[in-house]
């Protein structure tokens, strides 16, 4: 089992969502987080005053899938989450040791 | 036809006086319509004066602190609402109107005795007193709410108030009766040495809170994180608040005619016109500086605007009334924009920056376009006197720069003085783990915004 983690731009939540329905994939965790890559923020001016603001908005979405259906899924994030411009963010994928499902105990690929 | 007009000429008869009306009669029918007019008016300034302080400064200033903070700063306006207001009624009323000196009023109408529905024929002739009363408490009130901006986020809930109430004794009320208190040493209609134009309170008001507000900021220091980490936390309020000013005062400002007359018209003008002319004047500055007009910019520039028209909004031409907008709008953004950075002083939410500063213009473009063709209340043999510098009275810049620097010295002293008291007698700033963590939850155990609940 494999989790993916993506830190998308959060105007490309929706479409994410869509993408991910299309292909299947049932479950997903998001969060609202700020952080920055190479995007560094941006300049704000009130009165006259500048204020750095280095972390912005984004939106962690997180899903465990399984370890065959890896790749169709970062292929269908990245495809939605693409603007071609700096600030569309980043995933990353981990390694996944055992996902158990609360409700009935059940283990492996088929809690996900 | 024939009996329905009978009736018609019956029912005339009957409802109307048989004998042609008194003539006495008709003018104190016609002078207590009057009077209900007036009153009427003036009640609604005086409530329109209390929504600039309860939610339009409270908002206005709400938005421009931190959202930590933001309970603090709004209900030290609201505190100003029942604090002054019994302060005022007890003493203020009767040491501000009342007679005794030139620079202090007696105690003839302490806890508002003597006040009462008949009118005093010195200030308001056709108004009750207890309207008069009222109305000018709100400016009472208002005035040192303006200085809570320039404390924000950093002073003692307790020291706000011990501060408040000492300067509205020793300084608002001594302002307030020599500019317009009966035999004031500035009061240019009740027996004034120098005739000082205050028409709605620039002096009394804008110069006198914006002084004491630099005042304040120089002796606290900056607040823990000023300036990088000191940005505003929604210009939504800051913007509804400006909103709300912008209506306020046009009680504030037509309400200072004390009546429901060609005057307050004339007033009511030149106020829409300075605030208009503000929020171009300082959005215009800003987009040439910075490329792009701020929301912030262009409410503060309105703000500014209606601070500066104050003193001169029942005495000039509405001509005057946009140059004099359009020339705060710009002058403010510089003060606030450029010459604070230069100095350093944390003058947290621009209280100086735009009453001190817009006061003080204002105070000095009464004495250049107050005309007698807007204001011919002052006569001299029966004739009205030349006001300002356009009736070819140059010499009533001096009298305003008189007026100003009283206003000024008043406020730098007393400000000071009372700091130095509070500060001794209760302490004036909260400790820095209290700063940090926010007045709010530090000093009301609450919070603003409990997003989760």
């Amino acid at each position: 089992m494999k989790k993916i983690e993506a830190i998308i731009q959060p105007f490309k939540l929706e479409e994410v969502k869509e993408a991910l329905k299309a292909i299947g994939v049932d479950g997903m965790t998001v969060t609202e987080v700020r952080g920055h890559g190479r995007q560094k923020g941006h300049k704000e001016v009130y009165r006259g005053r500048e204020y750095q603001v280095d972390l912005l908005p984004k939106v962690k979405l997180e899903l465990v899938v399984s370890d065959g259906r890896k790749d169709e899924v970062v292929k269908a994030v990245v495809q939605s989450a693409r603007t071609g411009k700096i600030g569309d963010g980043k995933i990353f994928i981990y390694n996944v040791e055992e996902s158990i499902r609360i409700r009935n105990d059940e283990r492996g690929d088929s809690a996900l | 036809m024939k009996l329905r007009q009978f009736f018609l000429a019956a029912l005339c008869c009957a409802l109307l006086p048989a004998q042609t009306p008194d003539p006495d009669a008709m003018k104190a029918a016609i002078q207590a319509a009057q009077s209900a007019g007036d009153n009427a008016w003036m009640l609604v300034s005086a409530a329109l004066v209390l929504m600039m302080t309860g939610p339009g400064l409270a908002l206005f200033y709400g938005g421009l602190v931190r959202r930590k903070n933001v309970l603090n700063i709004m209900v030290q306006s609201f505190a100003m609402q029942a604090v002054i207001t019994v302060l005022w009624a007890v003493i203020g009323y009767s040491l501000a109107f009342g007679e005794a000196c030139p620079y202090m009023g007696g105690f003839q109408y302490i806890f508002l005795n003597g006040v009462g529905t008949a009118p005093n024929g010195d200030y308001a002739a056709t108004i009750p007193q207890l309207t008069f009363m009222v109305y000018q408490m709100m400016f009472a009130i208002i005035t040192p709410a303006l200085i809570t901006g320039a404390y924000a986020e950093r002073v003692k809930f307790t020291a706000m108030l011990l501060f408040s109430v000492l300067w509205t004794l020793i300084v608002y009320i001594p302002l307030a009766h020599m500019i317009w208190g009966k035999g004031g040493l500035l009061n240019a209609y009740l027996g004034g040495k120098i005739p000082v134009f205050d028409f709605a309170g620039g002096t009394v008001v804008h110069i006198s809170s914006g002084v004491s507000a630099l005042v304040c900021a120089l002796y606290l220091g900056k607040r823990v994180g000023y300036p990088d980490q000191t940005r505003p936390h929604s210009l939504v309020l800051c913007f509804i608040g400006a909103c709300m000013l912008w209506v306020g005062w046009f009680g504030f400002n037509a309400g200072s005619a004390l009546a429901a007359s060609g005057l307050a018209s004339s007033a009511f003008v030149n106020t829409h016109l300075a605030s208009a002319t503000g929020a171009i004047g300082w959005a215009v500055a800003e987009w040439y500086r910075n490329g792009r007009p701020s929301v912030l910019g262009i409410v503060s520039g309105s703000v500014a605007g209606l601070a500066t028209i104050t003193q001169s909004s029942g005495f000039v031409q509405p001509q005057a009334a946009m140059l004099i907008g359009l020339t705060a709008g710009i002058v403010c953004y510089y003060m606030v924009a450029k010459v604070k950075d230069k100095f350093g002083y944390d003058d947290s939410l621009d209280a100086f920056g735009v009453h001190g500063v817009g006061g003080t213009m204002g105070c000095l473009f009464t004495g250049v376009f107050a005309t007698n063709k807007i204001n011919d209340a002052l006569k001299v043999n029966g004739v009205p006197a030349p006001l300002g510098w356009v009736d070819g009275n140059s010499g009533q810049i001096f009298n305003q720069a008189i007026g100003a620097a009283i206003g000024i010295g008043l406020a730098i002293v007393g400000t000071y003085l009372i700091l130095k008291l509070c500060d001794i007698l209760v302490g004036l700033r909260v400790e820095q783990h209290q700063e940090i963590s926010g007045l709010d939850v530090s000093l009301h155990g609450e919070e603003g915004y409990n997003l989760e609940s």
